[in-house]
């Protein structure tokens, strides 16, 4: 069996923008939920949040190859 | 270049990085540079024909053309830039479409090629973007200025902008682009790989695996990657959304006023 540690901590380093996208999406929802009209307006600040969270995990996948 | 994941039965050779360079077509064309050109005249041809005919009451080719504009203009253009929004509409909307069908290739059969898993493409379209939100802040503010708006957030004690300011340089003049095209680059690369795997080991476990069992099971893999291609298709429109919706952003904080 081979296989690279790189993955392995991709996967670790996936942990922490895992949860910063569930508390995006998590606060989002309970947005909408308490003020439906405001929808529109915390969808685009939703997705900035998501994109920016998302980019840690990004970033460790690229370093999971390039190292 | 380090091995990817480990191999489920021996023999068996999991996709990796050289899948997705793709031997050149004819002199220094590969397929993304195909796919480029072609998704270019698909938007041209597309956008040409909903306003062939303009009209009050829309055709139905003019009506999807309009909401497609529409979308861009009332989600992503007002929201993000603010007053002066309406002169950025046709190169966001030109830009959204230009990404959706390209990463749409990815799951179109007999092109099943996302052009921006080539780390290469992304590189470009980010290095443009940087270059017009850089323009307009310039234009916008001057040299001096626009550095201001960047890096300068007011009301910040001395002793913090020490800190504060390089990392204000990095973040919003240096890194915008990089994570732009590397947030690109990660989706469609690792979506193209997953269903790589998934295809490719359900063909090894059908044709090349001698075990009967793994023939029985090898119709999950494919169900498999079938449900993410599914999958795919969402994270490819999602995607494409997320780049033109940055780019917005990055343009409205360099025209913003205040910080």
């Amino acid at each position: 069996m081979t296989g690279s540690l790189n993955v392995v901590g991709y996967g670790l380093s996936a942990i922490g923008p895992g949860i910063g996208v569930g508390i995006v999406f998590a606060a989002f929802i309970n947005g909408v939920a308490r003020q439906p009209e405001a929808r529109g307006q915390l969808q685009g600040i939703a997705f900035i949040g998501f994109a920016l969270s998302e980019a840690l995990a990004i970033l460790g996948l690229v370093l999971a190859f390039v190292l | 270049m380090t091995t990817l994941a480990t191999a489920p039965a021996p023999g068996f050779e999991a996709p990796g990085v050289a899948d997705f360079d793709l031997p050149p077509i004819f002199g220094p064309v590969t397929k993304p540079v195909v796919q480029l050109v072609l998704a270019a005249i698909i938007i041209y041809v597309a956008f040409r024909y909903s306003v062939r005919k303009p009209a009050l009451v829309p055709s139905k080719s003019q009506f999807l053309g309009e909401s497609f504009h529409g979308i861009v203009r009332n989600s992503i253009a007002r929201d993000m830039i603010g007053p002066e929004f309406l002169k950025y509409v046709p190169f966001l909307t030109t830009l959204f479409a230009f990404l959706l069908v390209n990463n749409l290739f990815g799951i179109i059969p007999l092109f099943q090629f996302p052009t921006f898993s080539h780390p290469g493409v992304p590189y470009a379209l980010a290095a443009m973007v940087w270059l017009i939100f850089t323009y307009v802040g310039i234009r916008h503010h001057g040299f001096l200025g626009y550095l201001r708006t960047s890096t300068w957030p007011p009301d910040v004690p001395w002793w913090v902008r020490i800190i504060l300011t390089p990392i204000e340089f990095i973040s919003n003049i240096l890194l915008r682009p990089v994570t732009l095209s590397l947030r690109l680059f990660g989706n469609m690369f690792a979506g193209h790989l997953l269903l790589l795997v998934f295809i490719l080991g359900g063909e090894y476990m059908l044709f090349t695996a001698d075990s009967i069992l793994l023939k029985v099971l090898s119709p999950f893999a494919f169900g498999m990657g079938i449900v993410f291609t599914f999958f795919e298709a969402f994270v490819q429109v999602v995607q494409a959304y997320i780049f033109v919706m940055l780019t917005a952003s990055y343009i409205g904080t360099v025209l913003a006023d205040d910080h």
